[in-house]
């Protein structure tokens, strides 16, 4: 991580009211959000964002409603104006930008897809995939092709000549994604993509989101109120929480180590065996040579333990392509599975 | 003497009274009271008015205790003057302006009337067909307009449709961009919304009287303002409010991928407003035809000639049929604007 990142967002504070220029003191004094609200009639939105966002990962930022998520995800692309801070994207402050800077920004860097789909209802799905390219002033035909490219990429075939009315959610959510797509932009922001899906097609839709990804290497920001979503997902996972960064880093260290216990509420909760891998749990090579098996770095604890029978004496030698680099416990991989307590933090690792 | 006598004594006004004292002319109570005083003494004090009658200090009651305050009919002939004042520099505006209406209008009576009816009747199912695509409709117009023509009032029936159009025409021009201003402006909209009320709520006579003393009655502009201002209201509301109810979510995607304005305008907002739109643009219709009656108090032709006459010459045969005619008119209107209305809802199901 020692390349410049894609987005960096800065000492980033969003005030809700009526002047929030001069709550701004107050907050920096350590008012807090309730405190704000009693005295001054102002809500805190988001407080001191500092988050960095690598080219070619996904970071998820995740919290449950009114944590301020969906608000700071509008600020990289200024649908909402920030009460302070920068939000820097390929080393420009987009908060300098003048309108057509910001115009040309939002059509050709960031693509956003959302919640509600938010597509045209009265142009069919088509028009809709072709819409970013028509916005730039590309003419008809061009922006069709590239619509129909990216809806056959999606699994729409077809359905071009719908209506967005006619498709059932998850579908219409594939047409948000092909629009996202269709605008080539290097970062894509996606608001709760797939939280107003079911169960099952948010599935299908995760997978679909991480093969293209796999190919296409975007940057996105995603946002999310699910945690098993968003350990899925993630490269670099971000909590937020009342408008503040609780914590911020890979997922699986964010797992084994909650630094706050609205973090343990909310990882006791996930299926640890699944999300966990053995990169997170193993120890340096000993010079032991007695092995069950040999696993990779990348393989969830699920595996391991279906491997070894539920045997907890054996180990497994760890290769990561081919060389290898650490051995595992099976010792230390039940002490994983169990979730982390402020008070026996310590004994994990 | 008078009732507020003393409160004149009071102030200490009697001489500011006296010394203005208007000579304006005699009221008729005033006459019929000297005439009626004849023979009594002239200097007789009135009879004393019992508490129970005390009159309101009102101009007119306080004009008898004091001359220097006017009476209301001074202020009335005020309001005259003012009007009469300010009529010929507004004439000079906004005759101009309105010129073209006056001839939008004799041209569409003109047309309307100099096609013969074998060839207007055809048109206007063609444009039932394109607007509806419903034969029972098309049915429907040509049954109506085949009864009143056979009745002797194709002639008045058509005169009204023309006006309407035109109208209708007018308003949707001017009101559509209207209601989208107000649609972006929230302080227009605070300002505009209780000129809209009052519109609405001016008894339709009243537009009338400012109207026939800035244009003469021989103007069919003259009808044609009176319409127009009336009917404008509905189309101007809808269109404010069909762009305003337009999905929040959907403008924040246009937004998001860089629409400017006028792409979000022409791309999203009105097509999105369009069944609004329609709406006001049906209740424009409905009202056009409501003042269509009444305009022809100052010679707009049509329909509304005959029910007129059937009041002034009490001949209640025609203006019961005319008023019958009028009400089909009403009812095909309003049939071929909602089943178009629902033909673009349709489209833009959600």
């Amino acid at each position: 991580m020692t390349n410049d990142p894609k987005i960096s967002i800065r000492k980033l504070y969003k005030i809700f009211g009526a002047d929030p220029k001069s709550m701004l003191p107050h907050v920096h004094a350590g008012m807090g959000k309730p405190e704000l609200l009693d005295s001054y009639n102002h809500v805190l939105g988001l407080q001191d964002i500092n988050v960095d966002m690598q080219a070619g990962e996904i970071t998820v930022i995740m919290g449950l409603s009114g944590s301020g998520k969906s608000t700071l995800i509008r600020h990289l692309n200024r649908l909402i104006e920030p009460t302070s801070g920068e939000v820097i994207v390929d080393g420009e402050n987009v908060l300098d930008y003048t309108e057509d800077q910001l115009r040309r920004l939002r059509r050709e860097k960031m693509s956003m897809v959302f919640q509600k789909f938010a597509l045209l209802p009265h142009r069919t799905v088509l028009q809709n995939a072709g819409m970013p390219r028509r916005v730039r002033g590309e003419d008809e035909g061009s922006a069709e092709t590239n619509g129909r490219t990216w809806l056959s990429r999606v699994g729409l075939d077809g359905y071009e000549d719908h209506y967005p009315h006619q498709l059932s959610g998850g579908m219409q959510q594939r047409v948000g994604i092909a629009r996202a797509l269709a605008a080539a932009s290097d970062i894509m922001l996606m608001d709760e993509a797939f939280s107003a899906l079911d169960p099952l097609i948010r599935t299908d839709m995760q997978d679909l989101l991480l093969e293209l990804q796999k190919e296409l290497h975007k940057t996105i920001v995603f946002i999310t109120h699910d945690l098993d979503e968003a350990l899925k997902l993630a490269d670099h996972l971000v909590i937020l929480k009342d408008g503040f960064v609780v914590q911020q880093g890979e997922p699986q260290d964010i797992l084994l180590n909650p630094n706050d216990p609205y973090i343990e509420d909310f990882v006791s909760d996930i299926n640890r065996a699944r999300v966990l891998r053995v990169r997170s749990v193993m120890s340096p090579l000993n010079g032991e040579t007695e092995f069950a098996g040999v696993v990779d770095v990348n393989d969830n604890l699920e595996k391991l333990i279906q491997m070894s029978g539920g045997d907890t004496t054996h180990n497994f030698k760890v290769q990561q392509d081919g060389t290898d680099v650490g051995i595992l416990h099976m010792k230390a991989l039940v002490r994983a599975l169990v979730p982390a307590q402020s008070s026996d933090r310590g004994s994990i690792r | 003497m008078a009732t507020y006598d003393w409160l004149f004594s009071a102030l200490g006004l009697q001489d500011w009274c006296s010394e203005n004292k208007t000579d304006a002319p005699m009221t008729m109570a005033q006459l019929l009271a000297r005439s009626g005083q004849k023979g009594a003494e002239s200097g007789a004090e009135a009879p004393a008015v019992s508490f129970w009658d005390t009159p309101f200090p009102s101009l007119d009651e306080l004009n008898r205790s004091c001359d220097a305050v006017a009476r209301t009919r001074d202020m009335t002939s005020w309001v005259e003057q003012l009007f009469l004042a300010v009529k010929n520099p507004l004439k000079v505006v906004l005759d101009p302006i309105t010129q073209p209406l006056s001839w939008a209008l004799d041209g569409s009576l003109w047309l309307f009337q100099t096609v013969p009816w074998f060839v207007v009747i055809p048109l206007l199912l063609i444009g039932v067909w394109f607007a509806t695509r419903s034969i029972g409709l098309i049915v429907f117009v040509a049954v109506s307009f085949m009864f009143m023509a056979f009745i002797d009032h194709y002639v008045p029936a058509i005169q009204t449709l023309s006006i309407i159009f035109v109208c209708t025409g007018f308003s949707v021009f001017l009101g559509v961009p209207i209601g989208i201003l107000m649609s972006r402006s929230n302080a227009l909209q605070r300002f505009a919304l209780p000129v809209l009320d009052m519109l609405q709520t001016l008894p339709t006579f009243v537009y009338l009287i400012p109207l026939i003393f800035l244009f003469s009655v021989t103007e069919s502009k003259l009808y044609g303002i009176a319409i127009i201002l009336y009917a404008v209201v509905p189309v101007i509301r809808l269109t404010d409010l069909g762009i305003r109810l337009v999905d929040q979510d959907v403008i924040e995607a246009a937004d998001a991928y860089g629409m400017t304005d006028r792409q979000k305008l022409w791309g999203v907002q009105i097509p999105l407003a369009m069944p609004n739109i329609m709406a006001g643009v049906n209740q424009t219709i409905m009202m056009s035809l409501a003042m269509v009656v009444i305009a022809s108090l100052v010679s707009a032709p049509g329909l509304g000639v005959l029910v007129l006459r059937g009041i002034r010459n009490l001949e209640l045969g025609v203006g019961l049929v005319s008023g019958f005619g009028i009400v089909l008119l009403a009812i095909l209107l309003d049939r071929v604007t909602k089943a178009s209305l629902g033909r673009i809802n349709v489209t833009h199901k959600r």
